[in-house]
């Protein structure tokens, strides 16, 4: 049976090392000017660092170019492809299909990953993706689980999955917090501004913290809940649904390095032991419960809700 | 007659003109906002199908009302475009090849769509119809443009988060129509890059459920350890991020000259009362600015009239820059419409001079209303005795939708319309 790619986003380099040691099969990195909603950001050196030590350990990394540009922007792609091309990096993420313009002008070879988080809902627009040049289709985390077997069966292109950690549910190109401030009369620290850690909004309806940020992208709205499926990976696993991934957005090294652990327990078991899996699942879910940040519960997401129109 | 460079405008008799007119597109939901739109002066209105369109809540039309609001607007040599702009999942598929050969036995000029599969499937089994990229595709850059160009669009929808300045270098880079919003509600995240909805209500945003939860009241905290630290005071209003309404009127001569070649009027949902005026506005500072764009002024009037249906405070959005603090509301969730519309003119007779209404809205003897429409000049005057269809005095107009008449010494015609002020 196929053995599904482990998936993690560091926050620095310095991770790298623990989470190969945890199990990691690849990494998502990049920064800012290029990327969105990353762990951490990393300078070119950083990337180039990233890369010779995963490689060392025949791990791969994919840098993230899944920002949406504006015209400021498009003349970095080139180069910036060039660069990654250079350092042989395993995958490039995007989601603008200027990146794709900008991959065959500059005659680069990378593997794209087609990435918009919200938008790949369906398999024919994945495979769309893949005759456009794409190698791989992340799917829209509001899929329910059939959804995203229905799709598996029929891409023609590898498709990624997010298995464990925060999602995003809204992106603005306006500064809302520093709007909101300003409002307040308040100064805004704007060295601070830059991914301020903590700061969440309440929902006082549902009883709902969604953390928030601003960065050079604009504000980001994330999911209340973390989604945690180690528990509920066989049916992906039986699909052949080739990548998971944890994302390590807003959590730390200790965090993200033992969550790593469970899950490559959790697949190793999966592809040699499924009796073994059924008989520790439960544990890894208690470990994961209890190694929670506060105020964020574990949940599956949209892997077992139906969503109405 | 020499036509000047820039390809948007010609000097007729020493006078410059612009011979490159932009289209009005208006949105209409339903068949009557579908009349009155294109009545009013709109060159093109977008409508939504039963399916795969953004507004499950809006009335929507059927094959049978696209054909005859196609029909309808031929007569003015009006377009009809069919936003069918889903991020379809993949039991969505089912239907789409006959519902896109529906819309284009219809007689529709083109749909607006976001997702790849309804791209496709349209130029395969729909190939008359244009293909107009949806806002909802958020297009921000000239590259990602220039794609859409290669794979055949006709048209692309720019994300609204795009400059008057981002606007002019993809228009020189790319030959390709541009279609940008002019006024409006809009998103306040980039559009198709929200799912709030989804996990506040279950609800699909992308499939047409979206309930506004933008819109909602919101604390800010921030956590310091365990401890919940609020960013706010008692008496700030909470965090909001609802933004105020896009308002592009006096940047109308900008993109004339910038070549963009469709002004869109966001508001499927919105009244008829509220196309009328936006579009008959829009209309004369199009018309005005295009006739003579040297000596051209805004007028007082046109802005008073567009604040006649404006139901939220409005602002320039992203035309000019990243908007700030003063383009978000905090603490008002819209305005108060200034205007009533109370009632749809159905037959004038100048002999005796007398109109006939059909009720829209409570009106009574002795109101000062103020009617407006394509063939005449706004003007108001005092109501004065109201009958009924069988010549019953009234005292008031009081059921919706009831016809009534009363004596008008200024001609008008059929749709134009009458509100009061509140």
């Amino acid at each position: 049976m196929k053995k599904p790619e482990l998936l993690v986003t560091p926050s620095k380099v310095s991770d790298v090392l623990p989470l190969i040691e945890a199990g990691a099969d690849a990494f998502l990195i990049g920064e800012q000017t290029y990327g969105i909603r990353l762990a951490g950001e990393f300078s070119r050196e950083d990337v180039k660092q990233t890369v010779q030590l995963a490689h060392a350990h025949h791990k791969k990394v994919y840098v993230a170019m899944n920002a949406i540009f504006h015209n400021d922007r498009v003349a970095l792609l080139g180069d910036y492809l060039t660069f990654l091309d250079g350092l042989n990096v395993d995958g490039v993420v995007f989601g603008d299909p200027a990146v794709i313009m900008a991959a065959k002008e500059t005659g680069v070879n990378l593997n794209l990953h087609w990435s918009t988080e919200t938008t790949g809902t369906n398999y024919y627009t994945c495979n769309y993706w893949g005759r456009k040049g794409a190698t791989r289709a992340v799917l829209a985390k509001e899929l329910n689980m059939d959804s995203v077997i229905d799709i598996k069966e029929n891409a023609e292109v590898e498709i990624e999955i997010q298995v464990h950690g925060m999602t995003c549910m809204f992106q603005s190109k306006r500064t809302l917090v520093g709007n909101y401030f300003e409002y307040q009369g308040k100064q805004m620290d704007v060295e601070g501004r830059n991914m301020e850690e903590g700061l969440f909004l309440h929902d006082q309806e549902r009883q709902n913290k969604y953390p928030i940020f601003e960065d050079e992208n604009g504000t980001h709205i994330m999911s209340p809940n973390d989604v945690c499926m180690i528990d509920e990976l066989e049916e992906f696993v039986d699909a052949g649904i080739d990548s998971f991934k944890i994302d390590g957005i807003l959590k730390s090294l200790s965090y993200m390095t033992e969550v790593t652990s469970l899950y490559r327990k959790a697949i190793d078991l999966l592809v040699t032991d499924k009796e073994a899996y059924e008989d520790q699942k439960d544990e890894w879910v208690e470990r994961i419960e209890e190694i929670q940040p506060v105020n964020r519960s574990i949940d599956t997401g949209f892997f077992f809700k139906e969503t109405v129109y | 007659m020499a036509l000047l460079k820039d390809g948007i405008s010609e000097v007729i008799d020493g006078k410059r003109v612009i011979t490159k007119k932009p289209e009005l597109l208006a949105p209409a939901g339903n068949l009557e906002k579908l009349k009155i739109a294109v009545h009013y002066g709109a060159d093109a209105v977008f409508i939504g199908g039963k399916e795969f369109g953004l507004r499950s809540n809006a009335d929507n039309f059927s094959i049978e009302e696209m054909a005859e609001g196609v029909a309808f607007a031929n007569k003015y040599g009006a377009r009809i475009y069919v936003t069918t702009n889903i991020f379809a999942h993949n039991e969505n598929m089912d239907g789409l090849e006959e519902y896109l050969q529906g819309i284009e036995g219809a007689g529709v000029a083109g749909i607006i769509v976001a997702d790849p599969l309804i791209i496709e499937t349209c130029k395969r089994v729909a190939p008359k119809l244009e293909v107009h990229l949806s806002t909802q595709q958020s297009l921000s850059n000239w590259k990602a443009v220039q794609f859409w160009k290669e794979e055949g669009l006709e048209r692309v929808v720019l994300a609204r988060e795009t400059s008057a300045l981002e606007i002019k270098e993809m228009k020189e880079k790319v030959d390709i129509e541009i279609e940008t919003f002019i006024h409006g509600a809009m998103c306040i995240a980039y559009s198709g890059r929200c799912v709030l909805s989804n996990h506040m209500t279950a609800r699909d945003s992308n499939r047409g459920g979206c309930c506004q939860s933008c819109r909602w009241d919101y604390d800010l905290y921030k956590l310091e350890g365990s401890e919940e630290a609020p960013l706010f005071s008692e008496e700030d209003a909470p965090f909001a991020m609802s933004p105020k309404d896009l308002k592009l009127i006096e940047s109308i001569p900008q993109m004339i000259e910038m070549g963009i070649d469709s002004l869109k009027i966001e508001g499927r949902m919105k009244s008829i009362h509220y196309v009328a005026t936006v579009v008959s506005v829009y209309r004369k500072v199009i018309d005005a600015y295009c006739a003579d764009p040297d000596n051209f002024v805004i007028q007082q009037e046109w802005l008073d009239e567009l604040d006649k249906c404006a139901n939220r405070d409005t602002a320039p959005a992203f035309f000019e820059g990243v908007p700030g603090t003063d383009e978000q509301m905090f603490g008002i969730h819209g305005k108060k419409t200034t205007f009533d519309f109370v009632g749809l003119v159905l037959h004038y007779d100048e002999q005796e001079q007398i109109v006939t209404l059909q009720q829209r809205n409570f009106f009574k003897a002795g109101d000062e209303v103020e009617f407006f429409g394509p063939e005449i000049e706004n003007f108001t005057c005092k109501i004065e005795t109201i009958w009924d269809e069988k010549g019953n005095e009234l005292d008031a107009a009081r059921h919706p939708l009831q016809i009534v008449k009363f004596k008008l010494d200024q001609k008008v015609y059929p749709s134009n319309m009458m509100r009061k002020g509140k």
